[in-house]
């Protein structure tokens, strides 16, 4: 009885963002009357990939404990964006090659954070934030405004849709399913948790701090990477702002999906719900056809609203 | 004794450091800008920024961080440049309501016991939501009295020094040398003892917020003040401004460790390094990585002074 009460529990930070996405929906298909309401869904799954890629890295960060987290994601998704656009110049035959320098990237910006945290024990919020506007000062210096088309192949890939389901989506499902199992069933996953839990047990226990943050650090940089490479084929190219909303994005859909802020509690399945629910709460507020300043404030209040329900009875331990 | 002496006042050594250094070489780059007209042109936007700087001090006094002041400044500059000065008493209320909302929402987050960062997120959206009501596109026009405060020509040096040396002494003594400011640090080190103790965690957390949301208004009315006219976006980049700014004049995420001087000095650091970036020459696609440079160096320092401070204790 005991356990079915805390799967209950557990099963609740995650709930609510599916239900709010779900809410949203049926509230936008109403005004429309019922038209349109699979191309909407389609669309909210093609653009919550994306959040919910550089989310996985984000999450993962935050579950490190208070204080961690990763500011760099859009000057790296910038970055990443721009220089495997150059170095594959449109060439199908160069896509793999593309995607290897865009994890580099990732990886490379990953490894100067926890330089920066680690040896110069700047704390990861201004370390993250400061690395980050050296590494968007070397995105535009990189690109200098070209703007190059992404191969056919990899254009063509990241936009399939195959029965109103985006390829790439289904991609990112298994990629998140993955990274659910190294969560809970790797020494490393149970390791990042355990640090969030308690840090001082953790390292009294013997486990390898240092080793599990950096590779975490890495690890989120990669994801940005990623998302920057496929992002650039989804839009037809790099652009030097192309990162920017992802900041807030990816911050809100791991927290709106159930993941303790203060580190040690991770939930992966949320994140499909946060990132679908943040993309169709703007089209829901577009559909209705308020203003720009009406949709900012609405859209503030229901992200403070989800958190309230969803966050007080978690944190009441 | 004199190791202690430094021991103790070294936290506010380094920033005040950084800043002279920057100063410096400010001098000896644009030698003309070592005259009053200079000195104004080259500080003058440092005023909001404290402000917006002390503001996000309060916050993280209490371990909470505010991810919507640069948005809510803005919203100030909006109302500042619009209702206060066609309908004053509009306007009036529309500030104080603002402060209000601050003071609810550390309510809010102290009784649900919800995430600041996603609180603040949100409430960024509402603030730039607002600003946009009330100012659709860039423009209005600042209060005349507003606009004369911030262009005193003050004896000696520009109005912002004395200003930012008022400031930074005023909320000194308030929250470093008052016994109520002793209990609102101690929130950020230690909630439980100064809850036992008697006080109140929720008033404790309002206070701060509500401090906050007044400081972001007397942010948003000097930039309006000086700009003359408003925009929401205009102040969208002093969100992480304030926060790299209470960092590096010395204060800490948690703990309650906060230095209002260090935030100030902190504050016009980061507006030098602006325009030492801008004298520099240097390429413009390197300017904003040039600041996060200054950024590492300025904290990389502080682990050798941390380092000596403990061994100093």
């Amino acid at each position: 009885m005991n356990a079915s009460l805390l799967q209950r529990l557990a099963a609740k930070p995650w709930l609510w963002a599916y239900l709010g996405a779900l809410a949203i929906w049926l509230a936008t298909i109403a005004f429309t009357e019922g038209r349109g309401g699979g191309d909407v869904l389609t669309a909210a799954l093609s653009f919550a990939t994306f959040s919910v890629i550089v989310a996985i890295g984000q999450m993962y960060v935050i579950t490190l404990g208070p204080g961690n987290v990763d500011l760099s994601i859009p000057a790296t998704i910038t970055l990443a964006g721009a220089v495997s656009m150059k170095i594959m110049d449109g060439q199908d035959a160069m896509i793999l090659p593309g995607l290897l320098i865009a994890l580099g990237c990732g990886v490379g910006v990953g490894v100067g954070n926890y330089a920066l945290i680690r040896l110069l024990r700047i704390p990861p919020i201004i370390a993250t934030l400061s690395s980050s506007f050296i590494v968007l000062s070397a995105a535009i210096s990189y690109s200098r405004g070209i703007r190059i088309k992404p191969p056919p192949m990899l254009a063509d890939f990241t936009t399939w849709i195959v029965a109103g389901i985006p390829v790439l989506a289904v991609a990112a499902v298994v990629l998140t399913a993955i990274m659910s199992v190294v969560l809970h069933r790797t020494i490393y996953g149970r390791t990042v948790t355990a640090l969030g839990q308690n840090a001082r047990a953790a390292r009294l226990a013997g486990l390898p701090v240092d080793r599990t943050r950096f590779a975490t650090y890495v690890l989120c940089g990669a994801f940005a990477g990623l998302n920057g490479y496929l992002l650039s084929g989804f839009s037809g190219g790099a652009a030097l702002n192309m990162g920017s909303e992802y900041l807030l994005a990816s911050i809100a859909v791991v927290v709106i999906g159930g993941t303790s802020v203060a580190g040690g509690f991770a939930n992966l399945p949320g994140l499909w719900g946060a990132a679908m629910l943040l993309f169709l709460l703007v089209t829901m507020l577009n559909t209705y056809g308020f203003g720009a300043g009406v949709r900012l404030v609405l859209t503030g209040l229901i992200i403070i609203g989800v958190i309230t329900l969803a966050g007080g009875k978690r944190q009441a331990r | 004794m004199t190791q202690a002496f430094v021991a103790r006042h070294i936290r506010i050594m380094l920033p005040t450091l950084a800043l002279t250094v920057l100063l410096l070489a400010v001098f000896y780059m644009q030698p003309r800008a070592m005259s009053y007209l200079g000195l104004n042109l080259l500080l003058n936007l440092a005023l909001p920024i404290a402000f917006a700087t002390i503001a996000q001090m309060f916050v993280i006094t209490v371990n909470e961080l505010d991810l919507s002041i640069g948005a809510y400044v803005g919203f100030v500059a909006c109302v500042g440049a619009t209702w206060l000065r066609d309908d004053p008493l509009l306007g009036v209320a529309a500030l104080a309501g603002g402060v209000l909302v601050y003071a609810a929402l550390g309510a809010l987050i102290h009784l649900r016991n919800l995430p600041s960062i996603v609180v603040t997120l949100g409430m960024s959206f509402v603030w730039l939501g607002l600003a946009i009501l009330v100012l659709p596109t860039p423009g209005g026009k600042a209060p005349d009295w507003l606009r004369a405060v911030m262009t005193w020509k003050t004896p000696l040096l520009p109005f912002t020094i004395y200003a930012s040396v008022a400031l930074a002494v005023i909320v000194h003594l308030g929250l470093m040398r008052s016994a109520y400011g002793a209990v609102l640090r101690g929130v950020g080190g230690n909630p439980r003892s100064v809850e036992r103790a008697g006080w109140s965690l929720l008033t404790a957390k309002m206070v701060m917020f509500g401090l906050a949301g007044l400081f972001g208004v007397f942010a948003g009315l000097a930039l309006v003040g000086l700009t003359t006219s408003g925009d929401a976006n205009i102040a969208l980049r002093y969100t992480l401004l304030s926060i790299a700014g209470v960092i590096l004049g010395g204060g800490e995420f948690t703990g309650g460790r906060i230095s209002p001087i260090g935030a100030v000095i902190g504050a016009m650091t980061l507006t030098l390094a602006a325009s030492f970036l801008s004298f520099l020459r240097l390429d413009p696609d390197w300017q904003i990585g040039a600041q996060g440079v200054i950024l590492i160096v300025v904290l990389a320092l502080r682990i050798l002074i941390n380092r000596t401070e403990a061994r100093a204790s």
